[in-house]
């Protein structure tokens, strides 16, 4: 059963305020995780591991390196 | 007492102790002879022959929030809790960046973090760690977390000496601040080490106390039947600040930071040196380097941790160095022994009895040991007089360390 964009996007929200007590309403999909979330690398590796247990799709430490906002992980999880 | 280097002083206090979450709540608890020592009600307990601790009065999971404190060793969540403590009190001073230092300690570091992670890696793999484990397993996370923030690039520094590490920080931090690189340091000790291999190593060299069936009354300092030291935890940090910048912001200054005098037994690598020579050097040295005499001195926080072996040879020490008319106490009878994280609180209480001019009473002495021939404070505070006044915080570790820090009355 293919998981929405919007399952997603929450679950991602979700895993993103746990981590960085951001809140999950600010983590929409033209948001940078850099740039404007202020998300530093090690928070993106423990984000991406969050993920992989959330979606059950691994991201490789190459591809994550090119996910630069919310809505590039949620395409990649998608696919 | 006086020198003519720059004069540094206390103008920021700030702890997490077994008796309390901040300064006020843990001095009041001195104050009335409380013990922060608890049984430990953890699963593992049964497997180690010292069966409680002095954990810290208030979780820092009360006081940090969760996204933080996951990123934070529990050794730096104490630091980070008291230097906010410390930098609040002290008014938040507007510093230069660069003339503005850190220097805080522990003497073993995130073990914890070490110990949990271990068994993560082991079980789950290497992916599956935090990638914050190595900045929360190492001795100068702490440190370098209070650095980031309140933005000190004056420099950064982690002392390591074992139980000594609080003291010996606070003395690197008077130095920073005299030889003129600084004007403002943030310097002390944190511990986080209430964990079953540390008790077992502990118990391992019979250096614990076993009273199991009264754990207050276990931490007894200068008692004939003290049999070990009583674990606690938690950070003590303060705010040193040369006078000239203290006076200029129109700061509230609690003590002079006087001096710092050190020595190495250069005997064993955890016995004290039986005759305290060393020990008694570190004082002599204090003196000089406060410009005090040991008549200035009329209080002494001692090391004394509740072994068999130490205390009496502190107090014979304090008589040969500085004379057996100050008023000494051993306030490790109400926390427990904080390791790293003991010389930090133990100055900043040094620091408070000079300002109240109240010296906390040891508790548990029921029965002096032979031998001691100063003035130990027992049962009810005692008063201090008035006047100017110096005070010494003593701080020893494995290794051979010895501390010696003087602070005077403003």
């Amino acid at each position: 059963m293919a998981v929405t964009e919007q399952e997603i996007l929450a679950g991602l929200g979700k895993i993103i305020n746990e981590i960085t007590g951001i809140p999950a309403s600010e983590v929409t999909l033209e948001k940078s995780f850099v740039d404007d979330l202020d998300i530093d690398s090690l928070s993106m590796v423990e984000i991406a591991v969050a993920a992989q247990d959330e979606f059950g799709s691994e991201i490789p430490d190459d591809q994550l390196k090119h996910l630069k906002t919310v809505k590039d992980v949620v395409n990649f999880i998608q696919n | 007492m006086s020198t003519d280097r720059v004069r540094v002083v206390v103008t920021g206090l700030g702890a997490t102790t077994p008796l309390g979450g901040d300064v006020a709540s843990t001095w009041s608890a001195l104050l009335d002879g409380r013990s922060g020592i608890r049984p430990l009600t953890e699963e593992w307990v049964d497997s180690v022959p010292a069966k409680f601790a002095g954990r810290v009065a208030v979780e820092p999971g009360e006081v940090i929030p969760k996204p933080e404190a996951r990123r934070l060793d529990r050794a730096e969540q104490f630091a980070l809790i008291a230097a906010r403590e410390a930098w609040r009190d002290a008014g938040a001073p507007e510093v230069e960046p660069t003339r503005l230092g850190v220097v805080v300690g522990s003497g073993i570091g995130g073990i914890t973090t070490i110990l949990d992670a271990y068994d993560t890696f082991k079980t789950k793999g290497w992916n599956r760690l935090s990638p914050f484990t190595v900045p929360m397993l190492m001795p100068n996370g702490a440190a370098g977390w209070i650095g980031i923030e309140i933005g000190a690039k004056g420099g950064v520094h982690a002392t390591v000496s074992a139980c000594a590490t609080g003291a010996e920080a606070i003395g690197y931090g008077i130095d920073m601040i005299r030889s003129g690189r600084v004007d403002v340091v943030v310097a002390g000790g944190t511990e986080a080490a209430i964990h079953p291999l540390n008790i077992a190593s502990f118990s391992a060299m019979r250096a614990m106390s076993t009273r199991n069936d009264e754990p207050q009354r276990a931490s007894r300092p200068f008692d004939k039947g003290r049999d070990g030291f009583v674990l606690g935890e938690g950070a003590g940090l303060v705010v040193l600040e040369s006078e000239e910048h203290a006076r200029a912001r129109g700061a509230k200054v609690y003590a002079v930071a006087a001096g710092v005098g050190y020595s190495a037994d250069a005997h064993h690598i955890a016995q004290p040196e039986p005759s305290g020579a060393g020990v008694q050097l570190a004082m002599r040295r204090v003196l000089e380097n406060a410009g005090l005499t040991g008549a200035d001195i009329r209080h002494v926080n001692a090391h004394a941790t509740s072994t068999p072996a130490g205390d009496v040879v502190e107090t014979i020490a304090i008589k040969e160095a500085i004379g057996a008319h100050p008023l000494v106490t051993a306030t490790k009878s109400m926390t427990g022994h904080l390791l790293g994280g003991a010389g930090g609180i133990e100055s900043i209480f040094t620091i408070l009895a000079l300002t109240e001019r109240l010296v906390p009473a040891t508790i548990n002495v029921d029965d002096l040991d032979d031998g001691i021939e100063v003035d130990i404070v027992r049962a009810d505070p005692r008063k201090l007089p008035d006047g100017p006044i110096a005070a010494v915080n003593n701080s020893f570790g494995f290794g051979g360390h010895n501390v010696a820090v003087a602070f005077t009355t403003v």
